[in-house]
């Protein structure tokens, strides 16, 4: 005999994953599109999750669109695992799907990160999820996102080139630091969110899949494996990372990495790896302790083809 | 030619379609009406412009020749009427064509200048940005070319060159124009249209602009659209005139014939109350 | 030889609206001019001399007649040819020579006789110097040449306006008292000038203050005259338009 007990499910104080069924649904499906069209801004119904909007609540929310109980999720805040919004979305991650936790790049199977992409080349199982203040590239120089949206439809685009000549002129080179714009798959070009340039070339043909997503502004966009990720430039000046290739970690020693630059009281700055999982490995190796090693997109501060 | 005056008294004999110009003409309007609710701001206007010519469109106040200009920069769609340009790979009425093909053909080929440089400019750019933007649309990507068009295109509307990454807001009247002018003709438009480009500058200023424009036209014979309420204007820089009233073209011939021997009533009392 | 300009039954009125009436110039007048001909007009003041110079070159539309005139593509009626035709002959090989410079501000002179060189394609250099050349054979002083010309003294004015209508070849060239108020220099220079282009070819017909100044250049005269009275004329030009028109003679030298 039916029993009301087996047609419903017991009880429980919040849908597998923290997001409802629905909910997962609709960003699963603009995931779906995003993907299909690299670099191409989906709107979606940006829900409320347990933390403010502008703390991360885009990534968030893809993030726990594709968690399962056998994920391995890896969050960073500017490279860093143990900072506290990164250490907090981590445990509320694996809380409410039972996915498991790590610090380790090459042990994670989803990566949810804010403004740097890990120095340990990803694999084709691994999805990189980057949170996005603001998704698009046209606002600095079209306020109105109604034509926004035209320019894109458009590919027009010249106006982002105008900003780089402006900068170009006014400093003789181009300052764009963070966000720089790029052209994905020759077609929509997206903000990369506030990653630094260092970590552009990574998307470039990555293995990997990225999406980034926007909660505050309500939108996402993906890049998929193996897609082309051109940062706009000049045909005659070449684009530029930041040059951190002969700098050194004060604490792990290790060399031609993404730095971060730790002002000192003399007026003198050191300088200790961004990537600080990638740190801490290398300390272990050097006490002896039997590491595999992972391939890294840079070597001696050069961009491996 | 057609659209000639509606037959007012003393009517000269109508003239003939060209012998002699063998070029077809670069810009053919035909039959363009257009309605803004009750108000007809077009009626069944004609147009014709050979390739380095200078058109020039008086009329008072919304008389229509405003609204005219903008159709040939493609910007509004008329109910009813064609267009069409002259240039290689181009057919068929223009206003058939979707915005980004509308974009991409205005960027190359026609070039403008707005009596409101606000219309024009971007602003918070420099004026050699402004210009580059051009060239941007256009597919330039080199800095150097881009830098090298702007200032040739500046230097040629014979702007200041030592002030060229200056923004327009920072600039005078008469330079903003020049801004436009070179941003208009940074590409080497087919056509330059220019919606009263000195109207609200000095006298003076007005004389170096025009000077400008005449030197333009005379080095690069550029087609040009000139509209502007001021006769003056019409007749130092057009080779021909176009007189529009309430929406419909009352005359047309060569500038000093109209000047000189208006047909309509219309023009008479007009080019009688020129200065 | 087909003439280069074929004159057939031309006539000019003006209609003023504000009166509602009629100013008759001329009518039914027709000649022939052919290449290296110089053609006098002659009449009292207001018989429609420059009226008339102006109806050729289309300044002033004609009512009745044809001007057929003889482009290298074929014979075209300038009386009804399309504008654009016009302007295409007037920047190729008619030319019109008044005694009034419209002069453009902040231009120099020499930038304004090199102008019709310019247009038809010579360098900027070159037509520089041929228009500087043009200008010392009028008698503008040299240190006047880089000078904008709305400063100028009338005379001056028009030794410029002179240099730019003469300094190309052309195949027709209307004159509308160009000598008039020249000093002797400047006039000699000018009538040298016409003998030039006289025996180069040009066809020429011209109102002239002095026509002893080039009276080895006329070939023939044509007398404009009016039948009516002059006491009489307006009323009658009111009562009866077809009474008064303009007559014509043809008198060989």
């Amino acid at each position: 005999m039916t029993s009301l007990a087996s047609l419903t499910k017991p009880w429980e104080a919040f849908s597998y994953g923290f997001l409802d069924a629905s909910a997962k649904r609709e960003l699963r499906r603009k995931m779906l599109k995003a993907v299909a069209v690299p670099g191409c801004q989906m709107p979606y119904a940006s829900r409320e999750v347990p933390i403010a909007r502008g703390w991360g609540t885009g990534g968030l929310q893809v993030t726990l669109t594709l968690l399962k109980p056998t994920s391995v999720v890896k969050v960073i805040d500017q490279g860093a695992d143990d900072s506290v919004n990164a250490a907090s979305i981590r445990k509320f991650l694996s809380r409410v799907s039972g996915a498991g936790e790590t610090w380790d790049t090459g042990e994670a199977t989803i990566l949810q990160s804010r403004h740097r992409v890990p120095e340990e080349v990803l694999r084709e199982d691994q999805i990189l999820v980057l949170q996005v203040p603001n998704p698009e590239p046209l606002r600095p120089v079209e306020p109105n996102m109604s034509v926004a949206r035209q320019m894109h439809a458009d590919a027009d685009y010249g106006r982002l080139w105008l900003t780089l000549y402006e900068q170009m002129v006014r400093s003789g080179r181009i300052m764009q630091g963070a966000a720089y714009p790029s052209l994905v798959n020759g077609r929509h070009v997206m903000t990369p969110s506030p990653i630094p340039r260092w970590d552009v070339p990574k998307l470039h043909m990555a293995r990997h899949l990225t999406f980034l997503s926007a909660g505050r502004e309500k939108r996402l966009y993906a890049v998929p494996p193996y897609t082309r990720v051109e940062p706009l430039v000049f045909s005659d000046v070449p684009y530029k990372v930041e040059e951190h290739h002969d700098l050194t970690c004060h604490r792990s020693g290790l060399t031609g990495y993404f730095m971060n630059e730790i002002p000192q009281d003399d007026g003198s700055s050191s300088f200790e790896v961004s990537d600080s999982h990638f740190g801490i490995k290398a300390i272990r190796r050097s006490e002896g302790e039997a590491l595999a090693a992972i391939d890294t997109w840079y070597k001696n501060g050069e961009l491996q083809p | 030619m057609t659209a000639q005056s509606p037959a007012p008294r003393g009517e000269a004999a109508p003239r003939q379609l060209p012998q002699l110009m063998t070029t077809p003409p670069l810009l053919t309007m035909r039959g363009i009406t257009r309605r803004f609710g009750k108000v007809t701001a077009l009626e069944d206007v004609d147009a014709t412009v050979y390739p380095g010519e200078v058109l020039g469109i008086v009329g008072e106040s919304g008389s229509g020749k405003s609204t005219l200009l903008r159709m040939m920069n493609l910007e509004d769609t008329p109910d009813t009427g064609t267009y069409e340009l002259d240039l290689p790979g181009l057919g068929g009425n223009l206003f058939g064509l979707d915005r980004f093909e509308r974009r991409m053909l205005c960027a190359r080929n026609i070039g403008i200048v707005y009596q409101n440089p606000h219309l024009g400019l971007l602003m918070r750019h420099s004026s050699s940005g402004n210009v580059a933007e051009r060239l941007l649309i256009a597919g330039e990507r080199s800095f150097k070319v881009l830098r090298d068009k702007a200032r040739e295109a500046l230097d040629a509307s014979e702007f200041p060159l030592e002030r060229m990454d200056a923004r327009p807001i920072e600039l005078s009247g008469g330079m903003q124009q020049r801004v436009q002018l070179a941003k208009a003709i940074a590409l080497e438009p087919a056509l330059l249209l220019l919606d009263e480009p000195t109207t609200g500058l000095d006298v003076s200023v007005q004389a170096l602009v025009l000077d400008t424009l005449k030197r333009l036209q005379r080095d690069r014979s550029i087609t040009m659209v000139i509209v502007s309420h001021d006769l003056g204007v019409i007749h130092t820089m057009a080779d021909r005139v176009m007189v529009m009233r309430r929406g419909r073209v009352v005359e047309q011939g060569l500038v000093d014939q109209v000047f000189q021997d208006p047909q309509h009533e219309y023009t008479q009392q007009l080019v009688h109350a020129k200065l | 030889m087909t003439p280069v300009l074929d004159v057939e039954g031309l006539s000019k009125r003006f209609h003023m609206y504000h009166l509602d009436q009629d100013l008759h110039a001329f009518s039914g007048i027709s000649f022939r001019l052919h290449a290296g001909e110089f053609l006098l007009l002659r009449g009292e003041n207001g018989v429609g001399k420059s009226t008339l110079l102006r109806t050729l070159y289309r300044s002033y539309l004609p009512q009745d007649g044809h001007v057929w005139y003889q482009a290298a593509e074929g014979r075209i009626d300038l009386a009804t040819a399309a504008d654009v035709d016009i302007t295409l002959l007037r920047r190729r090989e008619i030319g019109f020579v008044t005694q009034f410079l419209v002069a453009r501000p902040r231009v120099a002179a020499d930038e304004i006789v090199a102008e019709p060189l310019r247009r038809a394609g010579v360098a900027q250099a070159e037509a520089l110097d041929e228009a500087r050349r043009w200008l010392g054979e009028f008698g503008v002083k040299r240190d006047l040449w880089r000078a904008y010309p709305t400063t100028f003294s009338g005379g001056e004015q028009q030794k410029v306006n002179l240099a730019r209508a003469l300094i190309l070849p052309q195949k027709l060239l209307l004159l509308d008292e160009p000598t008039a108020s020249l000093d002797a220099g400047a006039r000699a220079a000018l009538v040298r000038r016409l003998a030039d282009l006289k025996s180069a070819g040009v066809a020429m017909i011209g109102v002239f203050h002095h026509p002893g100044d080039v009276a080895d250049l006329i070939d023939r005269e044509i007398l404009l005259t009016t039948q009516r009275l002059p006491d009489e004329a307006g009323a009658e030009t009111q009562a009866a338009p077809k009474a008064a028109p303009g007559d014509l003679e043809h008198v060989a030298v």
